[in-house]
């Protein structure tokens, strides 16, 4: 009987030693409560932890950075373009009581976020331009092809995507800080074209390219007229100077021979007068020929000796 | 034997048994103690373990102890395997030949560019697992985080550069760009994540624009073959050109040596001629008139030799018969 009543007291002891004292993970952090009322400081160490059995009730609380994952929004910019706009926020619990107390669970805490994050999202968006929501730096293009420069041009931006995202996550830390939750960072994932505003976009974005592949085009061809023009040229350069120089060396040529000539025939009367005799002679030789017909009368010195022997 | 004596039998041999039932109990105990208390991690994990709930230690591959009945915890996490995430298309068997589809998956895909035209971009990040403690105990969901982490980076790196530079010379930029920004966030978010590598797949113009762009570079082809048409036709003319005018210049250059070779000839010989003429200027005239005549009349077609004194020859001749 006695032995029996020893092993109960032993029962009751193990149970109650079991039941007072709790492991806490890594990743976990955890309130005490007892009757509702919070029982001393959050539990965020990791290890063993006592409690009092029955009375005392816990509250796990993950420690770890949480996702939140926004609902893709159709939101206009300020220039009044359609978009969708998908976010995302990692946030944790830095304050579990509050968060028991404000929030409750982590469903209360998603509920809590959607209102701000989307909230201030919708408010930022609508007072930005797309491009500034598009765009993180006036950063210039690597293409510096000038063909394309003309067309794509580069809106410049004065806030920026990541700036609009930390706005957006200072205004929602502040609208979070009674809750014992502290947002870690926000970013927008995605942002995309409303349907109709996406076709709208193609058919741009077409006749874009339409104007750019014409403008390659006439490109070509007006570098082909040019190269072609600049042929036509060269040729006429080249042949009219080759004329120049080969008529420049003739005519030194000819008027060096007169030169030359004109020393030899000129020097005296006598000369001309030969030279004149010689040339008249040499042009008979080389005119007369055998279709030519002449009549000679006896007059002339060469056949004077056909009437008489002449005098002596 | 009685009934009796093959019961007594029985229960003698029970009666052993208490012991041997006391022994094998320990032996079971000892053996679930052993069996729960080994493991073993495999070539490519460490071991991350919790004592009490509380970070332990981490152990390399190979046999391990650790101290049985839920007292200490084992994750093994595989640091050594490359990991791999797939945004806007899903390998669908992995082979030789891999079927891909990109089906569905247009929401990871389509983006805006910073000149606020779409393209579309299928890439893949390929991590590791470098810290395990944070991989398991400083973020929740790590994979989904980076899911997250990588789509808004690529959007943000996109958004910054024009649809002409990501289709075309931006691609490497693109992804290291993406690779140091998603290192950046993966550290600030504790994942215990290593970017080793994001690799762009895909990178088109959405499939209603896509033909307008093969456009453009068609026309370029075009406006290379129109230019490189011209400069050939250019480089056939121009250098026969510049030949002939170098043979047009040295024919003159000829006609010019000829002109005044000649001339010099011509009045050398005159003077040599001249310089003998003027010795006996009548004789010389004579004779050169009389040769001349000499070797002229036997051409002469027809020779007609008439009287002086003879009058109205026109009816003697015949002409032109």
């Amino acid at each position: 009987m006695k032995k029996l009543l020893f092993l109960i007291l032993l029962i009751i002891i193990g149970v109650g030693l079991y039941s007072s004292i709790f492991i806490v993970n890594e990743t976990e952090q955890v309130i005490k409560t007892r009757f509702g009322k919070p029982i001393g400081e959050a539990i965020t160490a990791p290890g063993i932890h006592f409690k009092v059995p029955i009375l005392d009730v816990l509250h796990y609380f993950d420690k770890r950075y949480l996702e939140w994952d926004g609902r893709p929004n159709q939101i206009p910019t300020k220039d009044k373009r359609f978009i969708w706009v998908d976010t995302y926020a990692r946030w944790h619990i830095t304050d579990p009581l509050k968060f028991y107390q404000r929030l409750y669970n982590e469903q209360g805490a998603h509920s809590r976020l959607d209102d701000i994050i989307d909230g201030e999202t919708r408010n930022a968006v609508a007072s930005h331009n797309l491009i500034e929501i598009v765009r993180k730096s006036n950063r210039e293009s690597m293409i510096d092809s000038t063909a394309l420069d003309e067309i794509i041009v580069l809106e410049e931006i004065e806030v920026g995507r990541e700036k609009i995202g930390d706005m957006i996550l200072k205004n929602a830390q502040k609208r979070c800080e009674d809750l014992g939750i502290e947002i870690l960072d926000f970013e927008f994932k995605r942002i995309n074209y409303v349907q109709e505003v996406q076709e709208k976009v193609f058919e741009r974005m077409i006749s874009e390219r339409k104007r750019i592949a014409d403008r390659y085009r006439s490109e070509g061809q007006g570098e082909a007229s040019r190269i072609q023009g600049e042929r036509e040229r060269e040729l006429l350069r080249i042949r009219s100077e080759a004329y120049r120089k080969a008529q420049e060396i003739k005519g030194k040529a000819d008027a060096e021979a007169t030169a030359i000539y004109n020393l030899a025939y000129n020097q005296s009367s006598e000369s001309r007068k030969f030279y004149e005799f010689m040339k008249t002679m040499e042009t008979y030789q080389n005119t007369i020929d055998s279709s030519t017909t002449v009549i000679l009368s006896t007059k002339s010195k060469f056949y004077k000796y056909l009437k008489s022997t002449g005098d002596l | 034997m009685s009934q009796n004596d093959v019961l007594r039998s029985f229960t003698d041999q029970l009666k052993i048994n208490p012991r041997m039932i006391k022994s094998f109990v320990i032996l079971v105990i000892v053996l679930l103690l052993l069996f729960t208390s080994w493991f073993t991690v495999g070539a490519e994990e460490v071991g991350v373990i919790l004592r009490l709930g509380k970070f332990s230690r981490t152990v390399n591959p190979g046999l391990h102890f650790k101290i049985p009945f839920g007292v200490e915890q084992v994750f093994k996490v595989p640091v050594q395997r490359q990991l791999k995430e797939e945004f806007g298309f899903r390998t669908l068997s992995p082979g030789v030949r891999s079927t891909y589809d990109t089906r569905n998956y247009e929401d990871e895909s389509v983006m805006l560019t910073g000149d606020l035209n779409v393209a579309v971009v299928e890439w893949t990040v390929q991590y590791r697992i470098d810290d395990p403690y944070k991989y398991l105990f400083r973020i929740r969901n790590a994979r989904s985080a980076l899911r997250d982490m990588t789509e808004a980076t690529m959007r943000e790196v996109i958004g910054n550069r024009t649809v002409a530079e990501i289709l075309t010379i931006g691609r490497a930029e693109v992804a290291s760009t993406v690779k140091v920004e998603l290192q950046k966030m993966a550290n600030s978010y504790e994942t215990g994540f290593r970017i080793d590598q994001v690799v762009l797949q895909n990178v088109m113009p959405p499939e209603p624009v896509r033909s307008s762009f093969n456009e453009v570079n068609e026309a370029q082809q075009d406006r290379e073959k129109l230019i490189n048409q011209a400069k050939s036709e250019y480089n056939r003319v121009i250098p026969k050109a510049k030949g002939q005018a170098q043979q047009t210049i040295q024919e003159a250059e000829g006609y010019a040596l000829n002109r005044v070779n000649s001339a010099k000839g011509h009045v050398a010989m005159f003077n040599a001629v001249f310089e003998e003429y003027r010795k006996a200027p009548d004789v010389t005239r004579q004779r050169i008139y009389l040769e001349t005549m000499n070797e002229i009349l036997p051409q002469l077609g027809k020779k007609y030799v008439i009287d002086e004194d003879v009058s109205g020859i026109l009816p003697l001749l015949n002409l032109d018969k």
